[in-house]
């Protein structure tokens, strides 16, 4: 029993490179991601577990100095990602009531980067993405061409696009399109 | 020079950039900018095709987009070739290939202009009445006859090999149309800081300063201002300059399609480049300064090759250089198509007579006219034309009789005037308004956030126009939220072109009682007489003379003809014209190709292909797939030689022998947390929830509120607060869906929640006596006994050293498990599996003979053994459904009485007496084989196959009261043959489930 | 293509991010499997269908997720209002206009 081998990790999009003049296309890292449902009035002490300040206005993240994000995606839901450390243990012995689901293997993300990011990624999104309304640490679910994806905009050029993993071939070919007429 | 009617001098091309183009089988010079009509003409070609029900010659009518004659095949090569391509409209490229349409075997000689010597028979509402009788004849003799007579070009056979994009777009202001006052609104909001989109569909703006080259804007040629404009709105980084693009579709909220077409002007363009652009903009606010079209003057002949609107001549001569005939005749009832004739004039080209209708032209125009020596006939007609090919004559009288004269000519030029272009306006559900005064339809209220400017909103007058536009370009920006600041002064802005004067209806000689040939609707061979036609046969509506004579429709949507055909109909009807009203303007306003408004959704975008993590696997051990919903699903694993009903049994007969692995990832999975999570669940199934100990799982059934079968799945409770739901695969969104209905609206008071994590499991079911053989030394932390670990129960630990949800479970009959890893460890898992399993003897099975191991066993797949109209006791499984609990979703709806009354079909196995016979899924049954046709269908068959185990062919099916009948024969008629089926119950092996516990 | 304001992302979204998911204010029998046929069946069966203005649920299912209610105008195609689930019924009227208003609020 002792020599059982430990189980290789194969992300979905593992070895993909794309992009076009304007913008690259890169799989994201492994993450840690977690579902947080939380009632808001009691987001407090969660937060104060997770070490970041659970954004509350729709449409926002929020992310620590550890790297460790937080997206509201909903009034009592949260994505919660970090490349380092697992959320998962930071609420294990928290008494809030709250439900806490694991999704790191559920999604995966395709970071689209450069001069032409917000044009490849609103190619296929339907919602305006403007600095106006859609400023650097701007998080949303919606859609992308046909699936559904969260869009992060994690600096001025830089976006993130979390989908579920058998739909980041869909948007890894759909961003690699847009990519090509990005700079229209 | 590029053409022998190319004036040295005039137009804004420059000459010594020349092009070579194909039009049928001759090669002709162009120049750069030229369009493919302004190229033709240059070459003295008026003939470019013929028209769609009489096959008469037809040439260009127009300079833009409202073409409805000059509709071209154009391409680059064999695949890129687009039929009904406006000659006046696409421009000339290097190498560009053109041929005429609908013509056969040539275009100067064409069989079907036979239909024009008929065409007595061919009047408006011909085919409806002519064609009905025999009616066996329509489908057999004329339908195929008239289809290939008819129709537009024809159609690419080729796969597109161009690529399209979309772009969703947000701005402040979009202005639809870069014309003067679409310019000047576009430069005003600009200004004031707004965002802005200005789209026109020409290559260049500068809208009627194409033409009109006496029009003066801030001491600039007007031409030269529009472009001074361009540059500046390009130079601002809040401004997107679209040119090259059409505004196809007004839509809800400020939504607007813009199709830009890329690549189509390019003799070579970059393969990066899409062909074409589509642009879904959603705008604050919209400016529609679409402008005005000219339209011509319906009178007999008036198709002839060679007569055109006078403004589309202008523009040939002052825009492209080029001269539309060298004797040209004008007849109007506008004046700006004096101005045509002063410019032909004054290039050198003969005009030998002005022909107005209107008694007493303008004493100015009138005056020029004859300083510039052309003769004059004022309140007099073009009664007819001459000329085959191309016209060679006008004859000019008086409409009430007397002398006419003939006038050799080889071009017409023409105008009646201008119409609004309120499509964009129309498009945005707002409701034109006519104007008795000026005579034409103008914008009424605005019911979206846009407005109209220029002369789409009736205003003539430049300067006004201009200033117009800039005050409404700045209210604009101010309304879309801009703190705008002071509007910019107006230019000013003259012009020497009128645009006074306007006839609507059928001309002199044309009029109620003539039998003449006078086109209201060039493209679809549409004459005043046939607009009379309609209405004495009844069609008193717009709407309706529309569909029966067909104006207006097709490409061109009556661009030039509505008005035409409206004011007919108002005439013969003896009604005000407002009062006939107009027929709607639908989108697309011109053609949009297919491409365009798919763009990227085809191939692997036309819809998503989700791969479960073990897919690769698969692939490599040769498995064939099976689309279920976009997943991909291993069907089955054909070893050498083998088909797939060869593999199907092996891989049956070896996971009851030995043991086999299956991907089961695609199940549905949902995490249930929270303090009422068994509340909900209760709630939920129909089973009971309550007693399910921490480390158990339940099959449980879902309803609707109606008491039918929704879903089914095994749920395993891991904690007091948490339980691992499974769904079908194609039921995981709407069983989520369903659940947040529920959850959210009508027990909102539940302290749970609902997460999907179909995708966060990879699940490997490994299923026969020798699983547990299999898993066992690859898992950690768990006691895999039969006493620690029953059938029916979950736990967690780690199986290769990640984590697992380990369920055991059975979807075969057999003993097995249902591995649940992390999805990116899946493939590693399975590959540690594998080894272990495939020196045993263990098998890879797929969906097929998943499949067939369920039914023996009588396991119901929801959707195929039910199909939404099937109760828990249809399906036998009234054992799932708790009888003491007060609520749950259906349980009031199985209740009713149909659901609960005898007669109601009942899933049963069945039997064929012929044990090698497999029914086919979807037959249906009967009890009396002998019955006439249409026998009394009492059920059908749910799921068939040939089972390896059974040695037999196995089968259920749903039958009215089956339950009741075992042991019955019923029967199976099929085209060949009758199959004798005997009725039993659903189990057909280990009817007493002892393999599930080994 | 429609926007819509959901309530709870608190501005307008793309419809294409929602789905309808029928009439509302519909509730569900607290007793409902002590409820007569024909309670079950105007519960279940009967809808509204109105020409003008209809209650609607929606879902910003791709957005928020969550469930909420909309007043909309079937003849203009336009949402009058939009509030969250379990918020009482909105009142609307009709303005002179045809325009519909929600009842009290400020022009």
């Amino acid at each position: 029993m002792a020599d059982i081998a430990h189980a290789n990790r194969i992300e979905p999009l593992s070895g993909r490179v794309g992009g076009a003049a304007g913008v690259s296309l890169t799989p994201a890292g492994a993450a840690y991601r977690v579902s947080l449902r939380v009632d808001p009035a009691a987001a407090k002490t969660v937060s104060k577990k997770l070490g970041l300040e659970l954004p509350m206005t729709p449409k926002t993240s929020v992310q620590n100095d550890k790297g460790r994000l937080a997206a509201w995606l909903g009034p009592d839901e949260w994505l919660i990602i970090d490349e380092n450390a697992d959320p998962l243990k930071d609420l294990e012995k928290i008494t809030t009531l709250h439900s806490a689901v694991d999704i790191s293997h559920r999604n995966t993300a395709v970071l689209v980067s450069g001069n032409g990011a917000r044009a490849t990624v609103q190619s296929g999104c339907p919602q305006n993405l403007s600095d106006r309304v859609f400023p650097v640490g701007s998080a949303t679910r919606t859609v992308m061409g046909k699936i559904e994806v969260v869009i992060i905009r994690t600096g001025e050029d830089d976006y993130r696009v979390e989908c579920w993993r058998s739909f980041s071939d869909y948007a890894f070919i759909l961003l690699s399109e847009a990519a090509r007429d990005c700079l229209a | 020079m590029s053409g022998a009617n190319r004036i040295k001098g005039k137009g804004r091309l420059t000459p010594a950039k020349t092009l070579r183009f194909k039009f049928d089988n001759r090669i002709l010079t162009a120049v750069e900018g030229d369009t493919l009509a302004s190229a033709l003409l240059a070459n003295g070609i008026h003939l470019t095709g013929r028209s769609f029900k009489y096959h008469r010659p037809r040439g260009m009518l127009s300079a833009g987009p409202e073409e409805p004659n000059a509709l071209m095949d154009v391409g680059r090569d064999a695949v890129r070739r687009t039929p009904n391509i406006r000659a006046t409209v696409q421009e000339v490229y290097d190498g560009m290939q053109t041929r005429s349409q609908n013509r056969w075997p040539s275009l100067a000689f064409d069989v079907g202009g036979l239909n024009n010597l008929a065409s007595p028979f061919f009047a408006a509402g011909f085919y409806y009445k002519t064609f009905m009788w025999p009616k066996a004849a329509w489908k057999k003799i004329y339908e195929p006859v008239i289809r290939a007579a008819a129709g537009l070009g024809v159609a690419p056979s080729e796969p597109d090999p161009d690529h399209y994009s979309n772009h969703f777009a947000h701005c402040d202001v979009l202005v639809i149309g870069g014309g003067a006052t679409g310019l000047s609104a576009a430069l005003a909001a600009a200004h004031a800081g707004a965002q802005v989109i200005l789209c026109d569909e020409q290559p260049e703006t500068g809208g009627a300063f194409h033409h009109e080259t006496d029009a003066t804007v801030d001491g600039q040629p007007g031409w030269d201002w529009a472009q001074a404009v361009t540059a500046e709105l390009r130079a601002m980084d809040n401004v997107r300059v679209l040119t090259r693009t059409t505004a196809f579709g007004y839509q809800a909220q400020n939504h607007v399609g813009l199709v830009e077409r890329v690549t189509e002007h390019l003799a070579n363009p970059d393969p990066s480049l899409p062909r074409e652009r589509l642009w879904q903009v959603r705008a604050r606010q919209v400016v529609i300064a679409t402008g005005a079209i000219e339209r011509h003057m319906v009178f007999a002949n008036n198709d002839r090759p060679g007569i055109m609107l006078a403004s589309a001549a202008r523009t040939y001569l002052n825009h492209f250089g080029v001269a539309v005939g060298a004797k040209v005749g004008v007849y109007t009832a506008c004046d700006s198509a004096w101005n045509a004739a002063f410019d032909l004039k004054q290039a050198g080209v003969s005009v030998p007579a002005i022909v107005d209708v209107r008694p007493d032209p303008d004493p100015a125009l009138v005056a020029r006219a004859k300083e510039l020596g052309i003769e004059v006939f004022a309140g007099q007609s073009v009664l007819d034309t001459s000329g085959k090919l191309r016209v060679k004559s006008m004859k000019v009288g008086k409409a009430s009789g007397g002398s006419t004269r003939d006038i050799a000519v080889d071009a017409l030029i023409m105008s009646a005037g201008w119409t609004p272009s309120v499509h964009m306006y129309s498009q945005s559900r707002g409701k034109v308004v006519w104007d008795e005064e000026s005579k034409r339809f103008l914008p009424g209220r605005n019911v979206q956030d846009c407005v109209s400017v220029g002369a789409c909103n009736g205003v003539d007058d430049l300067a006004e126009a201009i200033a117009g536009a800039m005050k409404a370009g700045h209210e604009a920006a101010l309304s879309a939220g801009v703190e705008a600041g002071k509007p910019p002064a107006a230019p000013d802005a003259e012009t020497q072109t009128s645009w006074a004067g306007s006839m609507m209806g059928s001309a002199g000689g044309a009029g109620p009682d003539t039998t003449v040939k006078a086109f209201v609707d060039f493209q679809n061979d549409v004459t005043a007489k046939d607009i009379r036609l309609a209405v004495r046969e009844g069609m008193h509506s717009i709407e309706h003379v529309k569909r029966f004579t067909t104006n207006g429709m097709a490409t061109d949507q009556g661009k030039t003809s509505n008005i035409h055909g409206l004011a007919i109909a108002a005439e013969m009807l003896d009604k005000p014209l407002p009062q006939v009203g107009l027929t709607t303007f639908r989108s697309p306003y011109t053609p949009v190709t297919f491409g365009a408004i798919v763009n990227h959704s085809r191939g692997a975008l036309f819809d998503p292909t989700r791969l479960t993590p073990m897919h690769g696997w698969e692939e490599t051990q040769g498995a064939v797939f099976e689309d279920v919903g976009q997943w991909k699903r291993a069907w089955y694993y054909p070893r050498a030689g083998e088909d797939m009903h060869q593999a199907v049994n092996r891989e049956c007969r070896t996971v009851r022998e030995v043991a086999g692995m299956f991907d089961a990832s695609t199940l549905g999975k949902i995490e249930v947390v929270g303090p009422d999570a068994a509340e909900f669940l209760n709630l939920m199934y129909t089973n009971g929830w309550d007693k399910l100990e921490p480390g158990r799982c339940k099959y449980g059934i879902m309803l609707r509120e109606d008491g039918f079968i929704y879903d089914d799945g095994v749920v395993g409770r891991l904690a007091e607060d948490r339980f691992h739901v499974t769904t079908t695969t194609g039921g995981a969104p709407r069983v989520m869906h369903h659940m947040e209905d529920y959850l959210q609206t009508e027990f909102p008071h539940l302290k749970v929640w609902l997460t999907s994590t179909t995708e966060q499991w990879a699940v490997i079911a490994v299923q026969g006596p020798k699983a547990r053989e299999i898993i066992a030394p690859l898992v950690e932390d768990i006691d895999l006994s039969n006493e620690a670990m029953p059938h029916m129960s979950v736990r967690e630990g780690k199986i290769s050293g990640v984590p697992t949800r380990l369920f055991r479970m059975s979807f075969t009959g057999e003993a097995g498990f249902e591995v649940n890893v992390p999805a990116d460890y899946g493939k590693a898992v399975w590959k540690a599996l594998w080894e272990r399993a495939e020196p045993l003897g263990a098998c890879a099975y797929g969906t097929e003979t998943m499949h067939v191991l369920r039914a023996e066993k009588g396991y119901i797949i929801v959707g195929q053994d039910t199909d939404g109209t099937v109760t828990p006791d249809d399906a036998g499984l009234n054992w799932a459904v708790a009888k003491k609990k007060a609520d749950f979703v259906g349980i009031r709806g199985m209740k009713r009485p149909d659901l609960v009354a005898s007669g109601r079909k009942q899933l049963v196995g069945l039997v064929t007496k012929d044990p090698n016979t497999v029914l086919e899924e979807g037959a249906q049954i009967v009890a009396d084989p002998n019955q006439t046709v249409p026998m009394t269908m009492i059920g059908h068959v749910t799921s068939s196959y040939w089972s390896e185990n059974c040695g037999r062919s196995i089968a259920m099916g749903v039958v009215i009261d089956g339950r009741s009948i075992k042991g019955k024969t019923l029967y199976v008629p099929m085209p060949d043959k009758t199959i004798e089926v005997e009725v039993t119950d659903t189990v057909f092996i280990d009817k007493e489930g002892v393999r599930l516990n080994g | 293509m429609l926007l819509i304001h959901c309530p709870y992302c608190q501005e307008e979204r793309p419809e294409l991010e929602f789905r309808n998911t029928g009439e509302a204010h519909i509730e569900r029998p607290k007793d409902i499997a002590g409820i007569s046929d024909e309670e079950f069946e105007k519960f279940f069966f009967i809808r509204a269908n109105p020409k003008g203005v209809t209650y609607e649920r929606w879902r910003h299912i791709h957005g928020c997720a969550r469930f909420f209610n909309a007043v909309r105008d079937t003849v203009s195609d336009r949402f009058v209002t939009t509030y969250k689930a379990g918020e009482p019924r909105a009142e609307v009227e009709r303005g002179d206009d045809g325009v519909l208003t929600v009842k009290g609020a400020a022009q």
